[in-house]
């Protein structure tokens, strides 16, 4: 149970968000997203970090597991806003030799960090509050529509549930193999390229051998229970669309045109 | 000589919304040629607690001394401690890896830096030790049964002559001529070389057999530890930690309560089969049994 929602870093507690439907929540991230795109003034991102705000505060996740996803674009971000703030051209404010920084520089740079680490925060609302198997879930309900294309979205699902779900298996058992082989004087850490590469065969093949044993199970297991496919096949608990759901829609096309009313204010 | 924790704590997960504590404020020191029993429900820390012998853990606070040097002091060899210090996991699949068992078994005294000879030695030596024979040597670790497999694993880390042996479950899935001959194994190595053993068992039976000194664990902490008959006489306690005495307890204890004077603390069944033959007036044993029979 522990183990398998730590991927996808979900933070399990009780809120209003957690409970939402995960295709409203797929809804809003895609339209928090667009919105940020709407946002050209401060008005703008002033309405889009008061909506982020109150959508954190519901969801009672700690603010510092929110932070957390931003460490990934942190150099991004730095590249980012230094290309914007030394090469927009404009009233200059400030030089040192060829380098210069204009007004319109800061501007832009101050918009492009708040836009991406909005972004940043936006989706890790849902990876917060919503888990793998939620998530694919909703995702195999919204994109239904698409099996009248040919696109067998109920196995895509189903792959991805359980990829999901193996993943932190395979890190634990990455990690116990380790350790059972750190115990017999491996050395995983030093050494040049071709050593170390080496060095991972230990691991690798007890790794490998687990997993294909882990997979021919399932699959066993599966067949055992009839698994067929998504034809004809029911849920135990269908996705169905709550008040709280309805509300948040209405909420999230309201704000979708605040955002897009404050292009006006000028 | 010796292994001393000094209020070893371990918080899996630290930060995280899953933390953990799998040890909290654990205290032992283990003398050189002791046989110890560990014990303990299901998620109780025994794992976790063997891992941070040999340094694969690292206390979350608290110390660690081996021989007297504290192993969290920076430069100390990690490595060294390793080769010295033998630990047998849970699941052999988790170490085997090589193309036969030879190899396989040869892999930990390799990491040594020992000469090609010399691991071969002690790779036949450990070999023979668990009782594997040279027309295992060739074959496949992945194509034995899963006590075989058990084997070769524990003759992986005997292979390294470690000073202390610690050993996590290692009769799981050995039927019982497989655990008498490697807990016999065990025995000898401790009595002959004076292997300091370290014993993690769900079998109370094993454990009184062969331990001289028991450690009981519970949610991470260390409740019981003394020699394996005084724990087993708290039976009622241990039970309320889903754990038991020896099935000879309950016999003892049931007599006891019928009003047959028989001494509480008999953990084995010989100790309990010459006790009971001993008061019904025969001396010892079988011979006289089977005169009787
Ligand atoms: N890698 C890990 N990450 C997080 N928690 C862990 C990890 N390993 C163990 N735990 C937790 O720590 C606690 C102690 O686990 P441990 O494996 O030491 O128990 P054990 O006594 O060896 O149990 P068993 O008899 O089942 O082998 C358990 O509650 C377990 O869920
Ligand atoms: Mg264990």
């Amino acid at each position: 149970m522990l183990r398998e929602i730590t991927l996808g870093q979900y933070y399990p507690v009780d809120s209003v968000i957690h409970r939402m439907d995960p295709r409203t929540k797929l809804l809003g991230t895609l339209l928090f997203i667009i919105s940020l795109f709407c946002a050209d003034n401060i008005w703008g991102y002033g309405a889009a970090a008061l909506f982020l705000a109150a959508v954190i505060k519901l969801s009672r996740v700690p603010f510092k597991f929110m932070v957390r996803g931003l460490k990934a674009v942190l150099v991004l971000l730095l590249i980012s806003v230094s290309f914007n703030l030394f090469l927009t051209s404009g009233q200059v404010i400030f030089q040192i030799g060829f380098l210069k920084i204009t007004l319109e520089g800061v501007r832009t740079a101050a918009f492009m960090a708040l836009r991406l680490i909005f972004l940043v925060l936006g989706s890790s609302v849902m990876t917060l509050t919503t888990t793998p198997n939620e998530l694919t879930d909703g995702l195999e309900k919204g994109l239904g529509f698409l099996n009248r294309v040919g696109v067998p979205v109920h196995e895509v699902a189903m792959m991805m549930s359980i990829a999901l779900r193996f993943i932190p298996i395979l890190i634990e058992e990455a990690d116990k193999i380790m350790k059972a082989q750190m115990a017999r004087g491996a050395d995983f850490e030093s050494g040049n390229l071709v050593q170390r590469a080496k060095s991972m065969v230990p691991l690798l093949v007890p790794l490998f051998i687990s997993a294909f044993r882990r997979a021919t199970d399932l699959a066993m297991a599966m067949e055992a229970r009839c698994y067929r496919g998504g034809e004809g096949r029911t849920k135990m608990k269908p996705l169905r669309y709550q008040k709280r759901d309805r509300v948040s829609q209405v909420v999230l096309v309201l704000y979708l045109a605040v955002m897009i009313g404050t292009r006006f204010v000028s | 000589m010796s292994i001393k924790a000094v209020n070893l704590t371990h918080i899996y997960g630290e930060g995280t919304a899953f933390e953990q504590y799998a040890l909290r404020d654990v205290n032992f020191e283990i003398e050189d040629g002791q046989f110890i029993g560990l014990i303990g429900h299901t998620g109780s820390g025994k794992s976790t607690l063997i891992q941070h012998l040999n340094g694969l853990l690292k206390a979350t606070s608290g110390e660690l001394y081996y021989n007297g040097e504290n192993i969290y002091a920076p430069g100390y060899d990690m490595k060294a401690l390793r080769s010295k210090v033998g630990l047998v996991f849970q699941y052999p699949e988790h170490q085997l890896f090589e193309v036969d068992v030879f190899s396989d078994v040869c892999f930990g005294p390799k990491n040594q830096g020992l000469k090609k000879e010399e691991v071969e030695e002690r790779a036949r030596k450990a070999l023979e030790l668990v009782g594997l024979d040279e027309s295992f040597y060739a074959q496949s670790p992945f194509e034995l049964s899963g006590g075989q497999k058990r084997r070769v694993a524990i003759a992986g880390v005997l292979a390294m002559d470690p000073e202390v042996l610690i050993l996590d479950e290692p009769t799981a899935g050995l039927d019982p001529k497989g655990r008498d001959e490697i807990l016999g194994q065990l025995e000898r190595l401790h009595r002959d070389r004076g292997m300091t053993i370290i014993l993690v068992s769900h079998s109370m039976e094993d454990i009184a057999r062969y331990a001289d000194r028991l450690i009981v664990m519970n949610h991470g902490e260390k409740v019981f530890d003394d020699t394996p008959r005084n724990v087993f006489r708290s039976y009622k306690e241990l039970e309320s930690m889903g754990l038991a005495a020896p099935q000879v307890t309950y016999i003892v204890q049931a007599l006891r309560r019928e009003g047959i004077p028989i001494d509480d603390s008999l953990i084995t069944v010989e100790e309990a089969r010459d006790a009971i033959l001993s008061m019904v007036g025969l001396k010892t044993g079988r011979t006289e049994k089977k005169q009787n029979a």
